[in-house]
């Protein structure tokens, strides 16, 4: 079977080689042969948008936006208008918005098409999909593992071939390390680049749209089309967008990227770590320079992360109360029962574990101790990147710190769960943009590097992700999952 | 033993914005029931508020008249708790850095004198909705039209000493709030409503006793009622030897009492922490000059200027400038007067009033112009009418579609000032009223009045009383 770009479908539907009709439900049958094993998408009956299908293809088509006919999935962390939004929850089990979040309608302005939605860790806490009410999500390149999480369903989607490209959200990793697991390229753009407005909360000072897609090229693409201010969310900033899919091509040669000695102190795999030094040559072969740099901080970054994340979400997940909206349970008198019984049984053991993490750290005589220590940190993780950002453009880490690992195998052991996101969470502290993208296999497992750049230099991550894809495959290899089943398709 | 009361109030004053504090929803009253309450109001998954700079300027105003500080970085925290009318299971709020801090207000004392009252803070925050508890049997209702409706919260120092002084520093908070327009200040409507903290202490003692706080206060009458019954409880409780529980209570004002409603230990742990989903408000000092360059005249100002520029007797300049809209109405018929404003003051504070009283109305409910007004007192001074038909016009006004001018002319209401047409009217009097007649000429002079009387009753009142009194004194002279 074989996976378009969204690139290569914007030429397929300018060359009339395929109407935008027969392109969407190719990939709804896909999605119909291929998902009962990857368990990817929570809604995948959705009614295109008829003003973008363009099926009369002898007509010019009327409508000619940036991304008119183009398919793609959307986490189910994402409000559409009409469609389900579960959140990966049984408190939304049946939550129907009546409003789009701000990137869904931009990129249905432009014409973008919405296929389904996408499985996910509940609420997005977790690392490996599992969280979710709906069941797991198994990664194409071998079921019995992990597509990584919480952005897993968008990931697995990607790297299977039953979506062009998906969006994600990413709190701690969550677009980067299934990026990673699955062998596709994620963005976590910069904090406030693209809006929250319709993103379900975890934890708001934290949490980023983004994009899990096939290469940086499809990145920039979409990317351009959802990011920008929304007068909607405040903490979105008034900074213009570049058109960054018409400067992929820029100079790279004599940047300087810095490897901070805390990502490579020897913990890593030697597997791992020669997957990261050939992508290293590779880069060096294209110009840029490699320096030697120091976060000292950094190893503070997830004892942080398990502070700041659960005390807002303590706080966000409030209004979850069975009142309005969401799961309610009958015949309770009571109101104190009324809530608990609601929350109870609406909310999976991940996320009732964290609310009363982040409940119990805002709590009168621990506050000062846990979130106000935990803001001083994150303010100390800030400083030490803006001091790196100072002799070099960006900063090269691993993504993960193993390949996928196997379905169930962390899933009882929260803080080993928790250690998976230990390279990524540092840019969501500092809000700045980051990106994973494949650099090849250990034990036929995809594997992944990830860039950081300071903020609002998105285009720099996708500048130099897409020039080394221009010069290797890892992100053109397919899932051997898939290839077995080739003659289905 | 004398025991010292010891008094802080926090007023929730709503703020006179059309939008909400975070929402654009409209803040109308009285609409039906969660028709106004959009998708950010109702707390749904992914919204997000927008803070609505109004309220920002509004505060600052405030902050401006009580001589505080406006922080130049000002923080919206989350009050987290559960309760069926708070949608999001937060209430967004200020703790840390509120807008204003360190203020003062001045109440005058019976006696006189001016008592300083420090204001601690005022902070912004959005409004919970309302639960219904009594329309539906079994079961509890919730309007969200007033949730996220934008509040300052006013917290005074633990200084005032008496129910009397709580009551006009709120009578005075209320004053100053209406002088801004950022209340519309409606107290029935819930616009302004007041929590007491009280305790009472041993005189001399500097430590304060434990308080106890009576909630959702809505009257002027209600707040010196509950605090009275709450110190004379807190009173019995200490004379015995026991000792006062801090809690929360709420007053009755059909049983006029105070009633717990929850102890200390029930009480929530509200979990404040910075709202990320705001940025800081950061004022800048240009905002602040441009704002304090554009405060309205206060109440003591007001005062002061119709005492010395417009010749105001002082308690008639209190009078009138105690309620914004009567002096607004006041210096509204002020502009197209062209006489002495005395006169203009008298008439409001006794005929104008005398008719909010009556039919228990504001000024702003009054169907008379202030130019109507202006008009009637000119007609006065300029012999046009009597002030007998200037008070049987003004009547005639709250109806009548006509001006001023026109029903005098309509119903004939001219003063007559008309020499000849009075004598002979007094004429007539003289000679169907002999008797009187005699009595005057033998010296008894108080039939005068009596005469003049009967003259001014042949002309429905509109003789120029002054004119009949001379030419009826002359009349009789020349028998």
């Amino acid at each position: 079977m074989e996976r378009f770009t969204v690139k290569a479908i914007q030429n397929m539907l300018s060359e009339k080689q395929i109407s935008a009709t027969e392109l969407f439900d190719l990939y709804r049958s896909r999605i119909a042969d291929y998902d009962q094993s990857l368990n990817a998408f929570i809604t995948s009956d959705i009614q295109p948008n008829a003003a973008y299908m363009t099926d009369d293809q002898d007509q010019e088509s009327p409508i000619d936006f940036a991304l008119t006919g183009i398919p793609y999935a959307a986490k189910d962390i994402f409000c559409t208008q009409g469609i389900k939004t579960t959140c990966g929850s049984k408190m939304l089990e049946n939550f129907i918005p009546p409003y789009d979040a701000t990137v869904v309608r931009r990129l249905k302005t432009q014409g973008a098409v919405l296929l389904g939605k996408t499985n996910m860790d509940e609420f997005a806490m977790g690392s490996s999909s599992e969280t979710s009410y709906f069941g797991s999500v198994h990664n194409p390149w071998d079921i019995e593992r992990t597509p990584g999480g919480s952005s897993g369903g968008s990931a697995a989607a990607v790297a299977a071939g039953l979506t062009p490209i998906a969006l994600g959200t990413d709190t701690g990793g969550s677009i980067r390390q299934p990026a990673a697991f699955t062998g596709i390229t994620g963005l976590k753009p910069t904090y406030g680049r693209c809006s929250r407005y319709g993103m379900v909360a975890f934890a708001s000072s934290l949490d980023q749209a983004g994009i899990l897609a096939l290469s940086a090229e499809d990145t920039a693409i979409f990317l351009e089309s959802m990011a920008g201010f929304d007068p909607l969310d405040s903490t979105s900033v008034e900074e213009s967008v570049p058109q960054y899919s018409q400067y992929l091509e820029e100079n790279i040669k004599g940047k300087i990227i810095g490897l901070p000695k805390e990502f490579f102190d020897g913990s890593l795999g030697s597997a791992y770590e020669a997957l990261i030094a050939e992508s290293i040559d590779s880069y060096k072969k294209l110009g840029i320079v490699f320096k030697e740099i120091s976060l000292p901080n950094i190893g503070y970054s997830v004892p942080t992360y398990y502070v700041v994340a659960p005390a807002e979400c303590s706080s966000n997940l409030a209004r979850y109360d069975g009142v309005r909206f969401g799961y309610r349970s009958q015949n309770i008198e009571d109101l104190d029962e009324f809530y608990r019984t609601n929350r109870q049984i609406g909310f999976g053991q991940e996320v009732k574990r964290r609310i009363i993490t982040g409940t119990y750290v805002l709590s009168t005589g621990y506050y000062d101790a846990y979130y106000l220590k935990a803001q001083k940190v994150r303010q100390l993780i800030n400083q030490d990147f803006a001091r790196a950002f100072e002799s070099v453009d960006i900063i090269l880490g691993p993504t993960t710190q193993t390949a996928a690992f196997k379905l169930g195998e962390k899933i009882d052991d929260p803080v080993s769960m928790y250690m998976n996101d230990m390279y990524t969470i540092s840019a969501n502290l500092a809000g700045l943009p980051a990106i994973s993208h494949p650099i090849g296999f250990v034990e036929n497992l995809p594997y992944g590097l990830q860039l950081i750049a300071p903020h609002f230099k998105e285009l720099d991550l996708l500048s130099l992700t897409h020039q080394y894809q221009k010069v290797t495959d890892w992100h053109q290899a397919v899932p051997r999952l898939l290839q077995s089943s080739e003659g289905n398709d | 033993m004398h025991w010292e009361t010891v008094i802080g109030l926090e007023i929730h004053v709503q703020l006179a914005c059309d939008s909400k504090i975070f929402s654009s929803a409209s803040t109308a009253y009285g609409k039906e029931q969660n028709t106004q309450a959009s998708l950010i109001d109702l707390g749904y998954p992914g919204v997000l508020p927008v803070l609505n700079k109004e309220v920002v300027m509004m505060a600052i105003k405030f902050g401006l008249a009580v001589d505080a500080e406006i922080a130049d970085l000002s923080i919206f925290a989350r009050k987290n708790y559960f309760y069926p009318d708070l949608p999001k299971g937060y209430q967004i709020s200020q703790y840390e850095l509120p807008i204003v801090s360190g203020g003062q207000l001045f109440i005058t004392l019976d006696n006189g004198t001016e008592k300083r009252i420090g204001i601690t803070r005022a902070h912004l925050e959005e409004d919970a909705g309302k639960s219904i508890h009594d329309k539906f049997p079994g079961t509890s209702a919730i309007d969200l039209n007033r949730a996220g409706t934008p509040l300052l919260e006013i917290v005074s120092e633990p200084e005032l000493s008496s129910a009397k002084e709580a009551t006009l520093y709120m009578q005075k908070i209320h004053q100053l709030v209406r002088y801004l327009k950022i209340s519309d200040g409606n107290m029935q409507e819930g616009s302004f409503r007041c929590d007491a903290n009280v305790s009472l202490k041993p005189k001399d003692n500097t430590e304060l006793g434990t308080r106890a706080e009576i909630k959702n206060i809505n009257s002027f009458r209600f707040i010196e009622n509950a605090i009275n019954y709450e110190v004379e409880r807190q009173k019995e409780i200490l004379e015995q030897g026991g000792s006062v529980v801090q809690e929360t209570r709420l007053y009755d004002s059909d049983a006029g009492e105070t009633r717990s409603m929850r102890t200390k230990e029930e009480a929530n742990d509200y979990r404040y922490f910075p709202d990320p989903d705001l940025l800081p408000v950061k004022i800048d000092k240009e905002i602040i000059e441009t704002i304090a360059a554009s405060l309205p005249e206060l109440f003591n100002q007001k005062v002061d200027r119709y005492i010395k520029t417009l010749s105001i007797k002082p308690v008639d300049a209190t009078a009138i400038a105690k309620n914004i809209e009567l002096a607004e109405y006041f210096e509204d018929a002020l502009n197209t007067y062209n006489g002495n404003p005395q006169l203009l003051a008298n008439w409001l504070i006794t005929e104008v009033m005398a008719i909010l009283n009556k039919d228990k109305i504001e000024i702003a409910s009054l169907s008379i112009s202030a130019k109507s007004v202006s008009q009637l007192i000119q007609r006065i001074d300029d012999g046009t009418i009597s002030s007998t038909i200037a008070k049987n016009i003004f009547s005639q006004l709250i109806e009548s579609e006509m001006s001023v001018d026109e029903l005098i002319k309509d119903q004939g209401l001219e003063q007559i000032s008309d020499t000849n047409e009075i004598e002979q009217v007094i004429r007539i009097v003289l000679n169907e009223n002999q008797e009187q007649q005699d009595q005057y000429l033998a010296g008894k002079e108080q039939v005068l009045g009596f005469l003049i009387g009967k003259v001014m009753q042949k002309t429905q009142g509109k003789a120029n009383p002054k004119l009949v009194n001379d030419l009826m004194v002359e009349i009789l002279s020349n028998h």
